[in-house]
């Protein structure tokens, strides 16, 4: 990931008990396809964000998994359902071992 | 439109045979949207829903390696309903195929005409 980058996540604040929700999210990466040479005509390793998961409360909303073919600074837009107060968790696992986590309440009201 | 490579569609249809366990895929209720043409295949808009879907998976046919994402939804998830960006490397069939609840496959596919292929 570029430094300093952090994901982004777009939701609501609250929610009627039991409504959907939509939710986007972005994390800046190049996801480096494994494709591509450089100037000397070396194939640069692939280098990709291969899987990303939101739960809300410890239970799976989604769970993706993402190959090259997904473009750079991979975005997401998906649909949660909301029956109580409680935290989103959406984390991001890359190829080279890191992973990054972002969470965020919310309310019913 | 010009032919894609035999290889490219068997490929293809191995990477979805994967996903679906060799299980034959119909028509059904399964919406992939894209635009018809893009300028720039490096961020191709997609969107795929499948009512009663468990996982949805999206194979670009003539892209070097055709699996490009497979969304499980969970317990939590609302509508099953997922969108992204993909890499689109020349004029193409994109492929959606959803797996329902009852272990049936259906799959649609959209034609998308790339000027410039990422």
């Amino acid at each position: 990931m570029i430094s300093g980058d952090k994901p982004r996540v777009k939701m609501p604040v609250s929610a009627a008990a039991g409504a959907e929700i939509t939710i986007k999210t972005l994390i800046p990466h190049p996801m480096e396809s494994g494709q591509r040479k450089d100037s000397d005509g070396n194939t640069i390793p692939r280098s990709i964000i291969n899987r990303f998961t939101c739960e809300f409360n410890g239970e799976s909303v989604i769970d993706v998994r993402l190959e090259p073919s997904v473009s750079a600074n991979p975005d997401f837009e998906f649909a949660a359902t909301v029956p109580e107060a409680g935290v989103f968790n959406f984390t991001w696992y890359a190829d080279d071992g890191s992973v990054y986590e972002m969470a965020q309440e919310i309310a019913i009201g | 439109a010009a032919l894609l490579p035999m290889s490219a569609t068997a490929a293809a249809e191995d990477a979805i045979a994967v996903f679906t366990g060799g299980v034959e895929a119909g028509a059904g209720d399964i919406t992939l949207t894209t635009p018809e043409t893009v300028e720039n295949g490096n961020r191709v808009p997609i969107s795929v829903e499948a009512p009663g879907a468990m996982a949805i998976a999206v194979f670009a046919t003539g892209n070097p390696t055709p699996e490009v994402a497979t969304f499980n939804f969970g317990p939590m998830a609302g509508r099953r309903f997922a969108s992204t960006r993909i890499r689109l490397t020349a004029t193409q069939d994109v492929v959606a195929v959803a797996k329902l609840a009852d272990g049936a496959f259906v799959r649609t596919s959209v034609m998308v005409k790339v000027i410039n292929g990422s």
